[in-house]
């Protein structure tokens, strides 16, 4: 634990930076994957490095890529981008207690970089007593840096690129999720809830529109966790 | 609505998708700060924390092929056995990767 005084500090900052590294490294090969993909839907090497800098949310990028013809569908990609981001809107708000305590400029500047990965281990963090939020600050830049780096060197390398999915790498994210997932308590109540959430999210995937199969999962895990309370003096 | 691509079309799209991003990366938080934080509401942003993680793995195991299902399979038990991510992801990472490999 970093400090338990809610902060953001540059060392802390810094602590969060180099937790997040080893898997950042895997992030620069999806970002590879990323710039040789923008290289051949048509993308400009500054609108595919600008996208990486500003949206900087791959699973959206790629989508982007599918629907980016000689005719942009302006609507569409605002709709996929939304639906597949809006996991964020309950990963921000699952942090809400914690990011409260500090003034606004921080709290919505830390925002700026949160994603899948810093996330899973902030609130993880947070339920061991963290209350340092270099932790989500400095984990987002190293994310953010080696998406950034990755998409540019995909978009310079044309030849020797290996193939992330034959070194099974298009699985780093997903094994780590499940490591903090299974790192959480295994009470019963958790498991209730996870199983609800699963459920709902695998209905989600074949019978509500794309992509909205990760906020339903999650929405129905957090309402069964709204009327199965824990018991007060369960720590 | 569609654009014609050319210069300068592709930067309002990526500008338009940075903000509806941002608006989700901003929006929770914002939203949060006007609703009262009671036990109800702390349950509800706890089971849903965990169900996030639980909702974003589990279509990966359906959707992705078999060498995805076993590589999560693996970083399981793995997890469960030794109790250590690193190794637990990596065995993942290397089933993955050795499944497509064979077969």
């Amino acid at each position: 634990m970093i400090s338990a005084k809610v902060e953001l500090d540059a060392q802390g900052t810094w602590l969060g930076f180099k937790r997040l590294l080893p898997l950042s490294m895997f992030v620069i090969a999806f970002g590879i994957a990323f710039g040789l993909a923008a290289a051949q839907t048509g993308l400009s090497k500054t609108e595919a490095m600008l996208m990486s800098a500003l949206v900087f949310a791959g699973a959206s990028q790629f989508a982007a890529l599918e629907l980016w013809q000689l005719e942009i569908p302006l609507l569409a990609i605002m709709i996929t981008t939304f639906a597949i981001n809006a996991r964020h809107l309950l990963m921000g708000a699952s942090l809400y207690p914690w990011l409260k305590e500090v003034p606004a400029a921080k709290r919505y500047g830390i925002l700026t970089v949160i994603s899948d990965a810093n996330w899973a281990i902030a609130a993880q963090e947070y339920q061991r007593g963290e209350r340092n939020l270099g932790v989500l600050f400095g984990g987002g830049l190293a994310l953010w840096l080696t998406w950034v780096t990755g998409t540019w060197m995909g978009l310079v390398l044309t030849q020797g690129i290996p193939d992330p999915e034959a070194l099974g790498l298009d699985m780093v994210l997903g094994c780590f999720l499940l490591t903090m997932a299974l790192g959480g308590s295994k009470n019963l109540r958790n498991l209730v809830i996870w199983s609800v959430a699963g459920a709902t999210s695998i209905l989600a995937l074949y019978w509500l529109p794309p992509n909205s199969h990760v906020v339903a999962g999650a929405l129905a895990g957090g309402l069964v966790g709204a009327y199965w309370l824990e018991e007060k003096d369960d720590s | 609505m569609t654009l014609e691509s050319g210069l300068g079309v592709g930067l309002l799209v990526i500008g338009v998708m940075t903000l509806v991003t941002l608006t989700t990366r901003y929006g929770g938080v914002f939203l949060m700060s006007f609703v009262p934080i009671n036990r109800r509401v702390e349950g509800f942003i706890n089971g849903m924390s965990g169900s996030v993680l639980i909702a974003l793995i589990l279509p990966m195991a359906v959707e992705g092929d078999q060498a995805a299902r076993m590589s999560l399979l693996t970083t399981l038990v793995i997890f469960l056995v030794a109790k250590k991510p690193l190794p637990a992801i990596g065995a993942g990472i290397l089933m993955a990767a050795g499944w497509r490999y064979l077969f």
